[in-house]
């Protein structure tokens, strides 16, 4: 598929018969167009340079706007000028060379020895060279002529001083040349791709007008681009500069208009060079020339060569589907009518072929290729036609359909998992659609996100997208082995509902639930003819599964009765006992095990299947809530209250403890910083002891508690500061320590360091904040906002640099670890050559668990 | 070893392979051989494939949880200890490969690591304890001397007399001096300028009395039954010939100093250990799998590489994978007077001139015979 493949680059410098080798057309009008807008002869705009306007050809290779590449021409400079990307480089030279036999100031001995060095150690010729040219300046008398070395100044940016007299550009390019190609290579120099003297301009290339292309406003009137403006300004220097030569103006004057050649040949270049005012636009914007043109993250580089934009791509807003598979992707059918699939006739779909070129409603075809490459458009003039033709080895290209690849991403892409290949489903309505499930991977959720689908054009594409980047194939991290794909939020609070020990269900709702997996077989009635959740949950696990493991109900250090719905055991793909929650579907358990045991098919059947149920699961009984499930009774609130009573009176404590001087200082830490210390410590504990309180008397069936107990959202310490106490607020980390003098709001002593004054919320968000406590609020509320941009912003510039210096890096197939050189970075990937998401946690416990299975 | 043992050594990891070994000591061979084929296919389906790109896999495995690490800088990690530096700064510096981190801190071992009171002797003794943490100086301009007036408890506290304490100044400021009472000591330079004075007044205020130098404080935690001396401030060094320290068990969190004195493998475990530590105080999962990569790419030349543009993208061969990263103009100027050739065998080059990438299915090429 790739005809020709680029073996390498040579980088050179140009030699200004180079330049004029390549040079199409000596450019010397300072204009563009005449008046008829017809680009003007030794123009700017020469049609020798290629062309831009539709109509015209290129007086150079006869091609049209589409198919002329452009042609450079060139500008031939009256007086040379410095190039200014390689002042320090010439001031280098300058220094380091003799200024009247052109050698390199160190003895032969000397160099010699450097010679030999250079050979010797290849890859340092670098520093050898740096090294050359360090020892070289101090010496003020050439060995090899005897010539004595004036010192060599540079003004920057373009000024040279040999002493207090002037270096002129045509005497700089002179010394240049004098040095010999032996010397150059010294000093890291290649002579056969670049001589020095080169980098003092003689004759500027003219870029062709298709680098520079002009626009045409909406009013008629053409403007140009920056480089043109740039080019014009040296062409009329130019031209002033040769008039006065000739004319025979005063060597003061000529010089000015020289450096003026000078300022707007570096401008040409380098628009940002420090010490030089930079060339700006009638506007008063800067111009953007030739560097700026490539630099940055909107140079040409990072934005035009390491990454492109594509065609076959559609963003939209993105919203969940609940009956999706996970592998779907719901896609508006307006941009399934836009996006086409090019389709290879073969005899078996030339009837295929035939329908969707005849319809004039979805699916259509868009475009008939035929084998010459020619692409011809489907109108109703060319649709009989184009049917009559159609014969195996035409493409055509259809609309996006039902069950094609496409890959689907957002932004920011941060790992692998933010790109993976889904089924299309075209749906109606304007919005990308997937399952709650991959929302994880993405980051995504639906406040107004938006994302990005792309259809692969190729059947290499489609395969490679669909066998390693199909959801299916991604559940697992690669990170840490644990699955990133499962059911999530309601899911497992409907999960958990569905499969408590007293979750049972009549034959109607069982059926229903039967009916959203799609199993007829009902599981065995108990005596009362009632169907039990996990029963009917064991209906979409694989057969053959085994487990058995606490799920985080367990409390911690506490023995797990046998039968307590902590415990669960999963024999032969039947739940026997337990609940599932978070840790049990995602956290590795569940989802992990199948995905191990089975497949990934299996998988993705098991978590289409567990999302379905886990919302029907939820929707029978219900499941809301309300103001009232942060409701705490009297007595309840009396034993909060006198929990926090007791810690600022604690608090007190320490403080008047403080002030005596009793306080006993931490090693290491001053006086004031200790006590700090104990009083956060004071008041997170007196928080902590709330939240085992509330923990205790909102009771088991509150639905807040629910969910966050099994992790389907919200945490204990959210239901804390709703009913009990919202607890210290913290700014980087500290108590509140700034604002007024000597105290944070104007509400308080100064002086005041108690619990109240610094910044402690002792009112639920429930009974409301007072003022004070509000604005606290307020305060670590900013202080989280402006860290968390930091972070985001710090953090994006590690992992750009972490992907840079990493992304070369290979496993190769004598299992090796190389970068792009070939150079061994690891013998043996991970000391063992397993792969993270390949393994049961990362580890190699899964193959210890398998010895201890096999041990007879 | 039994036959069927020795066929299958090292062709998994040998923490498996003895595992096997000591299990199956009683087993028939038949049965370990069953079973030995069992473990050998398991191995062997969990291994990487060729081709898979496990720099970016390990970058992106590290940079993503990046978004979720906290920006402050310490942590209280208990009341007792030292502020530990943690989260996204700590290990932005530990991939940047400061000189000097911002809490450099040194975890040592004592000879007898299981009494406090000796290891707390030792932290004692290595603290360094300048001349000015025990005594205040005092110019006197009239009579063109300085006053060294040392605070007794302090000086008791760290176990001194005021003997040593004369003997360190003079041996440091190569005069004599005269005691004063019984806790000044006098130094009488003669000088006749004021700012000559000064000067031996500098010299004096840099002396140190005892400890190693560099090492600001030592104090020492229980870690299970042994206790260590954590220090802020790094010299491993100073603590190398330090007598009561066992130095092989010395550790420090300054990857540059530990490259310097121990060599690269120590930086390289160094560099893991902190990069790894960040993580997990976090609470971030990822597989040291990764963060080897990481650290074995930085590692690999012998020297500890930075990561960026000083470090190892800087030093890439390839002038479009440089260009692309940062300075793109420098790079391409300076491979053009270099005369430089891009030969294309990495990612970024070949993304740039449009061609399939060297990795993953990018490396496969297919031969077609012909008939």
């Amino acid at each position: 598929m790739i005809g020709k493949k680029i073996k390498s680059i040579q980088f050179e410098l140009l030699s200004p018969e180079t330049v004029r080798k390549i040079s199409t057309v000596r450019i010397v009008t300072p204009d563009t167009y005449d008046d008829d807008g017809f680009p003007i002869e030794a123009g700017l705009m020469d049609l020798r340079l290629g062309v831009i306007d539709p109509g015209l050809r290129c007086k150079t290779c006869g091609g049209r706007m589409t198919t002329c590449p452009g042609h450079f021409g060139r500008i031939e400079l009256v007086r040379p000028v410095v190039h200014i990307g390689y002042v320090k480089m010439i001031l280098a030279m300058l220094k380091a060379t003799c200024g009247k036999c052109g050698r390199i100031l160190l003895s032969h001995e000397k160099m010699e020895e450097y010679k030999s060095l250079l050979l010797k150690e290849e890859s340092d010729t670098d520093e050898a060279a740096l090294e050359i040219i360090a020892k070289s300046k101090k010496i003020t008398k050439c060995p090899h002529c005897s010539a004595k070395q004036e010192n060599i100044k540079l003004v920057k940016p373009t000024t040279f001083y040999e002493g207090d007299q002037r270096l002129f550009p045509n005497q700089i390019r002179e010394r240049l040349e004098r040095v010999p190609e032996k010397d150059l290579e010294m000093i890291g120099i290649n002579p056969r791709t670049a001589r020095p003297e080169w980098s003092v301009l003689t004759v500027l290339p003219v870029p062709p007008v298709t680098t520079r292309p002009s626009i045409t406003l909406d009013t008629g009137e053409r403007s140009e681009d920056d480089l043109t403006h740039k080019m014009v300004d040296v062409l009329r220097i130019n031209q002033r500069l040769a008039d006065n030569i000739s004319a025979g103006a005063p060597q003061l004057i000529i010089e000015d208009l020289w450096d003026l050649l000078q300022y707007h040949v570096t401008t040409y270049f380098n628009n940002e060079v420090s010490g030089m005012p930079p060339a700006r636009h009638r506007s008063g914007r800067s111009l953007k020339t030739l560097f700026q043109r490539l630099k940055g993250k909107e140079g040409r580089f990072r934005n035009n060569l390491s990454g492109k934009r594509v065609n076959f791509s559609a963003r939209t807003v993105l919203s969940p589907d609940a009956s999706l598979s996970i592998n779907q992707v719901g896609v508006p059918r307006t941009i399934a009518e836009e996006l086409t699939v090019p389709v290879k006739i073969t005899e078996w779909n030339i009837e295929d072929a035939k329908a969707w070129i005849n319809s004039l409603e979805y699916p259509r075809a868009n475009y008939v290729i035929r084998p010459d490459g020619r692409r011809k458009k489907i109108t109703d003039l060319s649709r009989e036609e184009v049917i009559a033709e159609l014969t195996p080895g035409y493409t055509v290209e259809r609309q996006l359909m039902d069950d094609d690849i496409a890959i689907f991403n957002r932004q920011p892409s941060l790992h692998r998992q933010s790109m993976m290949a889904h089924r299309v489903k075209v749906l109606p309505g304007k919005t990308f659609r997937i399952n709650e499930a991959v929302a994880l991977p993405y980051n995504a959720d639906y406040d107004g996100d938006e994302m990005n689908l792309h259809i692969p054009q190729r059947e290499e594409a489609r395969a490679e997208a669909e066998m390693l980047m199909l959801v299916q194939n991604n559940i697992i991290s690669p990170r840490h082995g644990e699955a990133l794909v499962g059911p999530s939020q309601d899911h497992i609070t409907g999960l958990y509902t569905l499969t408590r020990d007293d979750s049972w269900y009549t034959k109607e709702e069982a059926m229903h639930l039967m009916g959203i997996i799609g199993e007829n077989k009902l599981p065995k009635p108990n005596d009362n003819g009632m169907y039990h959740g996990r029963d009917i949950l064991s209906l979409i696990l694989p057969k053959g599964l085994n487990m058995e493991f606490d799920n985080s109900l367990a409390r911690k250090g506490e023995e797990i009765e046998k039968g307590s719905e902590a415990h669960v055991v999963i024999k032969n793909g039947v739940l026997k006992q337990g609940v599932l929650e978070k840790k049990s579907l995602k956290s590795g358990m569940l989802v992990r095990e199948i995905y191990t045991k089975c497949d990934p098919d299996t998988t993705r059947e098991f978590i289409d299947k567990a999302t379905r149920l886990g919302l029907a699961a939820i929707m029978i009984g219900g499941f809301s809530s309300s103001i009232s499930d942060s409701d705490v009774d009297d007595k309840t609130k009396k034993l909060i209250d006198k929990v926090l009573a007791e810690a600022e009176d604690k608090t007190d404590e320490l403080v008047e403890k403080y002030k005596k001087g009793e306080l006993e200082r931490v090693p290491g830490k001053t006086r004031r910083e200790t006590l700090e210390d104990m009083i956060m410590v004071e008041l997170a504990k007196a928080r902590f002891k709330v939240t085992r309180i509330l923990d205790k008397r909102l009771g088991n069936d509150n639905h807040l508690v629910i969910m966050a107990k099994v992790s389907g959202r919200g945490n204990i310490l959210n239901l804390t500061q709703m009913s009990g106490c919202i607890g210290q607020t913290a700014l980087r980390g500290q108590r509140l320590l700034r604002g007024y003098k000597k105290k944070i709001l104007p509400h308080f002593e100064e002086g005041d360091i108690g619990a109240k004054a610094r910044g402690f919320i002792r009112s639920s968000f429930k009974d409301g904040l007072t003022p004070s406590e509000y604005f606290f609020h307020a305060m670590s509320g900013r202080d989280g906002l402006v860290d968390k941009g930091i972070r985001t912003a710090s953090s994006g510039y590690m992992q750009r640099r972490l992907i840079n210096a990493l992304l070369d890096i290979s496993l190769k197939s004598d299992g090796t670890v190389r970068d792009s050189a070939g150079n061994i970075v690891q013998m043996e990937y991970g000391e063992d050559g397993l792969e993270p998401s390949r393994c049961i946690h990362s580890d190699q416990d899964y193959i210890r668990r398998e010895i201890k299975d096999n041990l007879k | 070893m039994i036959k069927v043992l020795e066929e299958y050594e090292g062709k998994f990891p040998k923490s498996l392979f003895d595992e096997i070994t000591e299990k199956t000591a009683n087993m028939k061979a038949a049965d370990i051989k069953a079973l030995l084929e069992k473990v050998y296919a398991l191995y062997q389906d969990s291994r990487a494939v060729p081709g898979e790109a496990v720099g970016i896999i390990a970058a992106q495995s590290i940079g993503e949880p990046g978004t979720q690490m906290t920006m402050r800088t310490f942590h209280l990690a208990g009341v007792a200890e030292l502020a530990v530096p943690q989260g996204l700064p700590r290990f932005i510096e530990l991939v940047d490969v400061r000189r000097e981190p911002k809490m450099p801190i040194m975890w040592l071992h004592s000879k007898d690591p299981a009494s406090y009171e000796k290891t707390v002797e030792v932290a004692k003794k290595i603290e360094e304890v300048g001349i000015t943490d025990i005594s205040i100086i005092k110019e006197d301009f009239v009579k063109k001397r300085i006053n060294v007036v040392v605070n007794i408890d302090k000086m008791n506290e760290e176990k001194l007399t005021i003997d040593d304490i004369q003997k360190k100044l003079e041996k440091a400021v190569r005069k004599k001096s005269k005691l004063d009472g019984e806790n000044t000591i006098v130094f009488e330079p003669k000088t006749t300028t004021l700012s000559a004075l000064r000067k031996y007044t500098t010299k004096i205020e840099e002396v140190r009395i005892k400890g190693v130098p560099g090492i600001k404080k030592a104090a020492v935690i229980k870690q299970g039954e042994k206790h260590i001396i954590q220090t802020e401030g790094t010299n491993l060094k100073g603590v190398m010939s330090f007598p009561d320290i066992d130095f092989s068990k010395s550790r420090s969190n300054n990857v540059k100093e530990t490259e310097d004195v121990l060599g690269i493998e120590a930086a390289r475990t160094v560099l893991l250990d902190e990069a790894k530590g960040v993580l997990d105080g976090q609470s971030l999962n990822v597989d040291v799998r990764h963060l080897m990569v990481l650290v074995d790419v930085m590692t690999a030349d012998g020297v500890v590489r930075a990561v960026g543009r000083q470090g190892i993208s800087g030093a890439k061969s390839s002038v479009f994978a440089r260009a692309a990263f940062e300075e793109t103009v420098r790079h391409l100027l300076d491979a053009a007077l270099r005369g430089q050739e891009d030969k294309l065998q990495g990612v970024t080059e070949n993304i740039i001139v449009g061609q399939p990438i060297p990795i993953g299915t990018g490396t496969v090429g297919i031969v077609v015979k012909k008939k």
